[in-house]
Order: C-alpha cells, then structure tokens, then sequence
C-alpha cells in the first residue's frame, strides 16, 4: 500500500523508513529539503534508490500533494511538528482527496480526542507520555512500598 | 431607526492586533458584550489597559482557553489572527464542537481560501482580496487579475500605521522618496479608506498599505516608520 506522510521530522522519517524495510511504498512530502538527510539515517543507499519517494512543500499546497501522490494514497499520516498543521491537512486529505486512512499526530491531548470523533484517527503522543509516567510512578510506588513495608 | 448589528450579543473576538482590537471596540461601541483572546504576553497587558476584563490572555487553538473566555455562550466568534491555521481551527470547533451560530474567519493568505471552504468555515475575510476589490473600482486599469497573478511574482502588499515622528508625515505624496518598487495603494484615514493622490498629505495614525517587492520591505517600513535612530518614545509607564 501507499504511505504519505507529511512532514519528515524525527518521527515522521523514523515510521518512513520501517514501512518502505517492510515493503509498503512510502512517500514523504515535508517543507524544508534538508530533512531529505534525515530519511538516509542508517540506510546504505540513497532514500529514492531504496524505493521511496520525497517532494518539497506544504501540506497546504495541493500541487505538492498531488506530487507526492495524494490521489493514490492508501493512508496519509500528518506528523508535522504543529498541531494545527496537521489537524488542517488531515482533514484535506480525508476530505478533499477521500484518503481512506487518515492519521494525526495531535500533541493536545483534549484535542485529540475530540477530532479522534470527527473521522480522524489521532495518536496523541502527550498521552502516551502521560500514561507511561504515571505506570513508571506507580511501579516505583510499589516497589517501595514493598521495602518499607 | 436602523436596527445595530450585533446588540447585546456575546461575541468572541480571537487576535487582537490591529483587526482585532479595533473590531473589539467598535463591536462594544454597538452594544455587545465581546472578549478578546491574545496568545502574545505583550500585546495582552497593552490591550488589557483600555480593554480591561474584556481581553483573556492565552491560546486560543487549545480548547480550555476558549471555554474560560466563555465560548459556550457565545453567539459569535471572529477569528482574525495572522494565522489561517489558528483561524480556519477556531472557527471549526466553534461551529462543530461549541455550536456557536455564527462565526467569520480571517484569511490572510489567499490561497488558503479553498481550505476554509472545504471545512465548512464561512464567511471568510480576506483582506487582500477586500483592498484588490477597492483597487479594481478605484484605478479600473490595474485589473484583479492581473493583480492576483503579481502575488505568485514576489510582490506583497503590506500594511503600516504612521507614528507620529515619521518623516513623512507633514509632506505630500509626490514630495517623498519612496523606495524604487514600492507603491502607496491606500490610506485609512479615521476609519475611511481612499487611494490616494500625488497631493495627499500624510498624517500621524494614517494606516497605510503598500504594494511592493518583497526584497524592499525594509527599506519601505525603514522610510515610512521611524528614522533610524531616533527610536520609539517610550511608553508611558
């Protein structure tokens, strides 16, 4: 299937790059060419000789969209570093060019979930950082509660 | 008697620069009741010293601060931030979320506009657009169009109030030294707007909006602004 993810930060060419090694087709679109670089970390080869695909531009922008292969896209992912960026594009993407699979990376947790309501798949990375402390804290309470008691 | 817009309404004014602001008071003048949401720290104890109560610091993309200005009761909400995204998003939870009956969002970028219409969030403002028209009907040579296509060959059309100390006010349009590539479009001189003429004088608090290379923008608010030097008196404390 095709991936498209925009915006190719960490996250965004770490999840590229595990779906192009487990043989999906993967094309990333982010604004700022230098984050090309970032999508050859660890490879051998070059990002498009390893078989993915990266356009230069917005997410807003259709023409760069249509480029990076909206229109045959299976899923889109919005993993740009702004909330709000990726809450408009998702919505594109589900909207204007009916994407059957539509992620977004919303750091607002109460965000997340309302648009979680509205068609669009969310992850909420604050969310997991927030439910893996809490399990972390309550590890450490036990244990040392089994200590002193 | 004409009925006023608005009368006693509660509405929700998002952003308050200079659109903000000034529809804020103007909207209060009318009788509503508005709030103001301002995400710069700033630009909020500045409001807040004519605005009092009326103006809530925060940012109004995360829901908690709209629901403490009161967006459940609001019978309106204008977004007119300099940010189509923040605009385009406050309007859509307002509408979607809230269930606010009316809301209107700026659109600083045009060719945004096809994103406000597929979320569903109209009416829109777009200010360039608004001045492109006033041009059309004013100086019918420069079409819209061939307007619209200057905007994708690096020419921008931007927006500047003159300070008092300007070295221009005082002297007449076709006595100045604009800078080469630069245009004085309009002036909104006390609310009303006009294009202006060879023998228009500058006056202290004329906003002005300029259309020109992007490369002289600072050459341009350089000359129409303040001399190097002299600096911004200082606020009062």
């Amino acid at each position: 299937m095709l991936i498209l993810i925009v915006g190719c930060g960490r996250v965004g060419s770490s999840v590229a790059r595990a779906m192009l090694a487990e043989g999906h087709e993967v094309s990333c679109l982010d604004e700022d060419p230098e984050s090309h670089a970032r999508l050859e970390l660890g490879l051998d080869t070059s990002w498009e000789d390893a078989g993915g695909q990266f356009t230069v531009g917005t997410g807003l922008e259709i023409d760069a969209l249509t480029t990076a292969g909206i229109e045959r896209a299976d899923v889109f992912v919005a993993s740009t570093d702004g909330d709000n960026t990726n809450i408009v594009i998702a919505q594109i993407a589900k909207r204007r060019f009916d994407v059957e699979t539509v992620i977004a990376r919303i750091l607002d947790p109460y965000r997340a979930e309302w648009y979680a309501t509205q068609g669009l798949t969310t992850v909420c990375p604050t969310r997991t950082a927030i439910e893996m402390l809490e399990l972390t804290l309550r590890e450490v309470a036990t244990k040392k509660a089994g200590t002193s008691g | 008697m004409a009925e006023q817009p608005g009368g006693g309404d509660y509405m929700l004014v998002v952003g308050g620069g200079k659109v903000g602001w000034n529809l804020a008071r103007e909207l209060i003048d009318k009788g509503n009741e508005v709030t103001v949401i301002e995400s710069d720290r700033e630009r909020f104890l500045t409001i807040e010293q004519e605005l009092e109560h009326r103006v809530h610091y925060g940012d109004a993309s995360e829901l908690w601060v709209l629901e403490r200005a009161g967006i459940a009761r609001a019978a309106m909400v204008i977004a007119v931030t300099g940010d189509d995204e923040d605009n385009l998003l406050i309007c859509q939870v307002a509408k979607d979320k809230y269930g606010v009956e009316r809301v209107i969002a700026r659109v600083n970028n045009p060719r945004n506009r096809q994103h406000f219409e597929l979320l569903g969030v109209k009416p829109y403002v777009s200010a360039t657009d608004l001045i492109l028209r006033l041009i059309e009907r004013e100086v019918p040579r420069y079409g819209l169009v061939h307007l619209l296509d200057l905007a994708d060959a690096g020419i921008e059309i931007i927006d500047l109030l003159i300070g008092e100390k300007a070295q221009v006010v005082g002297r007449r349009l076709d006595e100045l030294e604009m800078p080469k590539g630069s245009l004085l479009i309009s002036v909104m001189r006390e609310g009303r707007g006009f294009v202006p003429t060879p023998d228009t004088v500058l006056e202290p608090g004329d906003e002005v909006l300029a259309v020109l290379d992007p490369t002289i923008e600072e050459e341009l608010t350089g000359y129409l602004g303040l001399e190097e030097g002299k600096g911004e008196p200082a606020p009062e404390p």
